[in-house]
């Protein structure tokens, strides 16, 4: 796609999922001088809702749907046509232009298409019983708030950041709270063995018993409701309440015959898309949870699925679906940036982590389970290719920007 | 005015928290080069104490130590998400070697 050919034919611009990336793309259309007509197709009827605070404050009882609305008084001023509640089914050429197909047999035309569909949660084979949870959107949190009551038995299958942020608002709550990792640590995946070890001991300080280098064979259940987790090495776990927190898929199944393919090719792992948000066709850009990128510290295409991603990326892919200018992203905010809340504390990661890096204690300690405060840099060949801080914003901010360093 | 502290008890590239404003509000005063600048200390985002933050230099700037927004501290604009609303700016006026702040008469936004 050209700035040429795009610039001056974009009178419709449709944005598919009205999460933070939709949300963030249809204000930098405006941001950017877009005069056109914006139509935002999102199936979730809920207006713009902020997902992390989901398994954090949110799921806690602290704030309620109001606080975690993501609209702005000004987005009044911008003049967009909401479609909330529709699916979007399938994208078809059409002249110069495209049509989204919605669920119902409704086709919105529209000159250039931004696909921000985001992920939903994995599911376990066979979910089936009562009592079993996934977290992503707002039904969910209200679904598995009404579960957590006093006394009840939490089982979390999974100890990604999801899973570690809800046993920290459950145990908080007063729920008996376990959590089960097939990896040999807590948050082994993003952070290592040794950070994640660290964060297993601050949990269980907190009283979560943490279950690693386990997998779970199966949910038993009594008349249709769940009533234990069995493990694969044998042992039962009683529970009242399971959440399942096995990470995520991409909605792409609607962009199937497309043409739009994936980083192995079909679109289970994403929409492969350019660094900028370009894709395979013209006048389609893909933003957000839901795309595939080439990852400047990975060194190979992963997914990004973290919140300042799909708040800063919109204006990139935006700007090159109408031809504009992308606006600058300051170095250090190029460094994919993570963060979590546990337990009060603040948590940040910047870069990128894979089995086989070198991770070095570069401040704190990782034993101070009372207040937690540490720095781990992880090496790649001795280059720094992602760090995580744990209450040290400082020590972080200036990591961060030491990773910076490494982007041309 | 409030007094803050002496001129060099803020070491460059860091801030000070500063409790009290006649409105209740904290005030963050950095020390970028020498220079001073005094903003509003709870993020216009969420609850986080911008005193916290990673002082940018260069760019005179802090960086929101929860979601990593930076605030220009000349103007308290947000440079990205998650902030969209500027912090307050208060004057800072140093004499007899203290550093003082005189609070801005506008009143504070909340995201
Ligand atoms: C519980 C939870 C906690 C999190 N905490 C953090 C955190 O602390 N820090 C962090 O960095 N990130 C966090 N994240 C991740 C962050 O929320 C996501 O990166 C972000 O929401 C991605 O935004 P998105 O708009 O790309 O996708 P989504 O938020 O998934 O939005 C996509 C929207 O598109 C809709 N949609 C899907 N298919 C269709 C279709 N065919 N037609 C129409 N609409 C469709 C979906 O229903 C959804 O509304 C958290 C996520 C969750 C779920
Ligand atoms: S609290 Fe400062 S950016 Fe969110």
């Amino acid at each position: 796609m050209t700035t040429e050919q795009t610039a001056g034919t974009m009178h419709v611009v449709a944005v598919v999922g009205t999460g933070l990336a939709g949300l963030s793309s249809a204000r930098a259309l405006r941001e950017l001088g877009f005069t056109g007509r914006i139509v935002l197709i999102g199936d979730e009827k809920h207006d713009p809702y902020d997902r992390p605070p989901l398994s954090k404050a949110f799921l806690a009882g602290e704030w309620d749907p109001a606080k975690i609305a993501l609209g702005l008084p000004t987005d009044a001023g911008l003049d967009l046509d909401w479609r909330l509640g529709e699916r979007a089914v399938g994208l078809r050429p059409e002249g110069a232009g495209w049509v989204v197909e919605l669920e119902h047999g409704e086709g919105v035309p529209a000159d250039g298409v931004v696909i921000a569909t985001g992920a939903r949660a994995r599911k376990l084979p066979g979910q089936v019983l009562a009592g079993v949870h996934t977290l992503r959107t707002l039904d969910d949190a209200l679904a598995l708030k009404a579960e957590l009551v006093p006394g009840a038995r939490l089982v979390i299958v999974g100890g990604g950041f999801i899973g570690a942020e809800i046993a920290s608002t459950a145990v908080t709550l007063g729920i008996d709270t376990t959590v089960v990792e097939m990896a040999p640590a807590l948050l082994a995946g993003p952070l290592g063995d040794a950070a994640g070890a660290a964060m297993a001991r601050i949990h269980e300080a907190h009283g979560v018993k943490v279950l690693t280098g386990v997998g779970v064979s199966g949910l038993t259940g009594e008349s249709g409701r769940v009533a234990g987790v069995s493990l694969a090495d044998g042992q039962s776990l009683l529970a009242d309440v399971v959440v399942v927190g096995i990470g995520s898929v991409p909605n792409t199944e609607w962009l199937a015959g497309t043409g739009l393919t994936g980083p192995e090719g079909d679109l289970a792992g994403g929409v492969l898309t350019e660094e900028d948000g370009r894709t395979a066709l013209p006048g389609v850009v893909a933003t957000g949870d839901c795309t595939a990128t080439h990852h400047p510290f990975a060194g190979r295409v992963t997914r990004q699925e973290h919140w300042t991603h799909a708040a800063q990326h919109p204006a990139q892919a935006v700007a090159v679906l109408i031809g504009a200018p992308a606006p600058v992203v300051a170095p250090a905010m190029r460094v994919p940036y993570v963060w979590s809340e546990q337990y009060g504390k603040h948590f940040q990661f910047a870069g990128h982590h894979q089995p086989g890096d070198e991770a070095e204690l570069v401040d704190g300690d990782l034993d101070d389970l009372t207040d937690p405060a540490f720095t781990v840099v992880y090496r790649r060949e001795g280059e720094p290719v992602g760090v995580f801080g744990v209450g040290r914003p400082k020590v972080f901010g200036r990591w961060r920007r030491e990773l910076a360093k490494r982007l041309s | 005015m409030i007094r803050v502290c002496a001129v060099g008890e803020i070491p460059e590239g860091e801030a000070v928290r500063v409790e009290s404003g006649p409105d209740g509000v904290p005030v963050a005063v950095f020390n970028v080069g020498g220079s001073y600048y005094a903003i509003d200390d709870t993020c216009s985002h969420q609850d986080a104490s911008l005193a916290e933050g990673y002082v940018e230099e260069e760019d005179c700037a802090v960086e929101c130590p929860l979601h990593a927004t930076c605030f220009d501290l000349r103007t308290g604009q947000p440079g990205g998400p998650p902030a969209r609303v500027p912090v307050r700016t208060h004057t800072v006026v140093i004499e007899n070697g203290d550093v003082h702040v005189a609070l801005s008469q506008a009143t504070a936004q909340v995201a």
